[in-house]
């Protein structure tokens, strides 16, 4: 009999080249994908005169820089942004790196394209030189990001030196209430483990509630896995897996499809596999939750107060309560829902799918933002589907901006920012200082939840809004 | 890479958890291309105030701070994006070695790949290290070989992975490690296509050519 085996340890064995005498293994990687930050990696191939080993299965993709206002590279004003989208085209020509640019109808950010396009599949290794690449694990596939140096590394190999990481089941098991969403559960279980929580570990997100998810809701939940320290998040594949890659262009087809469905049905954890780590959250006890602070465990149920550091018995978790305190400008104890808001974002890989739109869709019906904001779809796909479905009047009607896809007011870095001071109730993944722009005020939730707080000025309880309370 | 055997220099106190690598390195300035120096990005938002003056006080604004190759932080440094940008800010600035109680999966790797040394401590010794720096950049002898913070008669164990260990005292590169092995990458990926056909990317849509 063979010895039962995780979800991660199969993947992972069968990307295996070597294993060295310390213990690090030398992986396969089937999927690369690049975009306008990679350019420190192709210099660094550049000056050790080396080619791309598999331009086959390294894929381009301009997210990060590009304009939310135009699709036309000659309309960007700021050269230094222009020239990130060109250096990335350029790099890409140059090795023959197949290009989702600017102009490409199928242009998205990574994560939303990489599933969206059949790219991501079940038992795949693939890396990026974006932490979130964790989001596409929600495929039954071992995904996670690289630092520029690896970037170089795989361009030139097509392979990794990574060391095995642990393995952690996170069961979540039961109903998630109505206004529930793969968001909530992510911020709950990092307040509770940690921004440093799962570090050294690899999780598979199993349990009911788990099952029950979408497509999209797994990816929202896989992408948050780095912001409590994974290595990477996986989940089973499915028949909601299987459903949703059916028929996408680079999906498999014909023969190909019935070896690849026969090998995908054996991705899951084998019944008695050990993990070296077991938490459970249940569903039922989950409730719409947003940070308050500068790190994403900094979160809290809505209907709750920010602590008062005073309170606080840790010396260490004081202070760091106090400074993110001072940095929010927020007052010890306070209500939550009395937080006013300058500002919303609708956007990033973590939560702007068709799906995300609908919902804060939804809440945004027939209603108006009390402050202005933006609306960044995932994909351009997405911004088609959502446009055919008609969201995008429901967003304008609203009073807020729809715009085209990137990474926009996620890292501010094609000049899409939060001014200084500014509070922005935001669909993204990183409340750091200064991550939406210096001296932004960052509140992480979920689309229906910045719906809310668009409507109400302030941080609000979707439940409240939409009769599920 | 420069091999790191023992590093002897001065160490900057950074009493603060969760610096990530937002703050380590701020998005707008990673346009630039590395010959500007990343050293002048470094922990840019919190060096200065919102008009561009250095913050008084603030320990890479101590006047021994650019003699310093160590920084002593809280639990979670290097959380956040992948930007190796981050370690390169450390590095252009003349950082060695970070030393704290837990690190940012890719922000350590990124920095071993870097000769950056993130040597993890306990809570405790950070917090100990910490309060005998005090306000200002002091001396520390840090040995990888034997894995040990000396300051004083003070002597911490910090650890770190034994790869990450034998690249750093070595200056290994992995690309070069790898392409040792070039015959058993081309092995295992012709037996690899032939059981996963599947995995090689065929585009069953019309293949769009992006003009950028
Ligand atoms: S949306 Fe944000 S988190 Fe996602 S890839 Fe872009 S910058 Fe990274």
């Amino acid at each position: 009999m063979t010895k039962p085996k995780t979800l991660f340890d199969k993947v992972w064995d069968a990307h295996e080249i070597l294993c060295s005498e310390s213990g690090q293994s030398l992986v396969w990687i089937d999927r690369h994908f690049v975009h306008e930050g990679s350019f420190h990696a192709f210099n660094k191939l550049r000056e050790r005169e080396l080619s791309v080993a598999r331009a086959d299965l390294t894929f381009g993709i301009a997210d990060h820089y590009v304009p939310t206002l135009t699709r036309h590279l000659e309309d960007i004003g700021d050269a230094k942004v222009r020239g990130m989208i060109e250096q990335l085209a350029a790099n890409t020509r140059e090795h023959g790196i197949t290009l989702f640019g600017l102009d490409d109808p199928r242009q998205g950010i990574v994560h939303v394209l990489g599933p969206e396009q059949g790219l991501t599949q079940p038992g795949l290794l693939m890396v990026c030189g974006d932490s979130h690449t964790s989001t596409h694990g929600a495929f039954g596939c071992i995904a996670f990001g690289i630092g520029a140096s690896e970037v170089a590394h795989v361009l030139a190999t097509q392979t990794l030196w990574q060391t095995r990481p642990k393995k952690m089941r996170l069961t979540v098991d039961g109903e998630l209430a109505p206004g529930i969403s793969a968001k909530d559960i992510a911020l709950t279980w990092i307040a509770r483990l940690g921004a440093d929580g799962a570090r050294g570990y690899a999780i598979e997100y199993a349990g009911s509630a788990i099952r029950g998810l979408s497509m999209e809701a797994r990816l929202t939940l896989c992408n948050l896995s780095i912001e409590g320290g994974a290595r990477c998040g996986m989940i089973a594949p499915d028949e909601i897996t299987f459903e949703y890659l059916r028929e996408r262009p680079f999906a498999p087809r014909g023969e190909q499809w019935d070896q690849a469905l026969a090998y995908w049905q054996t991705l899951q954890s084998d019944p008695d596999a050990r993990f070296d780590r077991e938490e459970t959250l249940a569903a039922a006890e989950i409730a719409p939750t947003v940070t308050w602070g500068v790190s994403p465990e900094e979160a809290l149920p809505i209907d709750q107060c920010v602590p008062d550091p005073s309170r606080i018995e840790d010396a260490a978790r004081a202070r760091q309560a106090r400074d993110s305190l001072d940095y929010m400008g927020l007052a010890p104890g306070q209500a939550l829902t009395d937080v006013a808001i300058d500002r919303v974002f609708i956007g990033s890989c973590t939560n702007a799918r068709l799906e995300d739109l609908r919902a804060a869709a939804e809440i945004l019906r027939g209603r108006r933002s009390k402050v202005p904001g933006i609306v960044s779809p995932g994909s351009t796909q997405v911004k088609r589907q959502a446009e055919a479905e008609g969201l995008d009047v429901v967003f304008r009607q609203a009073g807020l901006e729809w715009r085209e896809s990137g990474c926009s007011m996620c890292v501010g870095m094609n000049g899409d920012l939060v001014p200084p001071g500014e509070r922005c109730a935001s669909t993204t993944n990183r409340n750091f200082k200064g991550r939406q722009g210096p001296g932004a005020r960052t509140h992480l939730m979920s689309p229906a939840m910045v719906a809310a707080a668009a409507v109400a000025g302030h941080l609000a309880d979707v439940r409240e809004l939409s009769g599920a309370a | 890479m420069e091999p790191i055997k023992t590093l002897d220099a001065l160490a900057c106190p950074l009493p603060r958890a969760n610096v990530d690598t937002d703050q380590l390195i701020p998005a707008r300035f990673m346009k630039e291309p590395r010959s500007v120096g990343y050293g002048q990005f470094l922990l840019h938002d919190l060096r200065h105030d919102e008009d561009g003056r250095p913050v008084e006080g603030f320990i890479l604004n101590h006047p021994q701070a650019a003699q310093a190759n160590t920084l002593v932080a809280r639990r979670n440094f290097g959380a956040g994006s992948s930007r190796e940008a981050a370690v390169y800010a450390l590095v252009d600035y003349g950082f060695r070695c970070v030393i704290a109680p837990s690190f940012g999966d890719i922000f350590a790797s990124n920095s071993v790949n870097n000769g950056l040394l993130p040597a993890t401590v306990s809570e405790e010794d950070a917090e100990t290290l910490l309060a005998t720096l005090g306000e200002a950049p002091g001396s520390l002898h840090i040995d990888l070989e034997a894995q040990r913070i000396s300051v004083g008669d003070l002597s911490i164990v910090f650890s770190i992975a034994p790869t990450w260990r034998t690249k750093l005292l070595n200056g290994w590169d992995d690309i070069d490690m790898t392409r040792q092995h070039a015959q058993a990458i081309q092995r295992f990926a012709d037996g690899y296509s032939q059981q996963y056909p599947w995995f090689d990317v065929t585009v069953t849509a019309g293949k769009i050519i992006s003009r950028g």
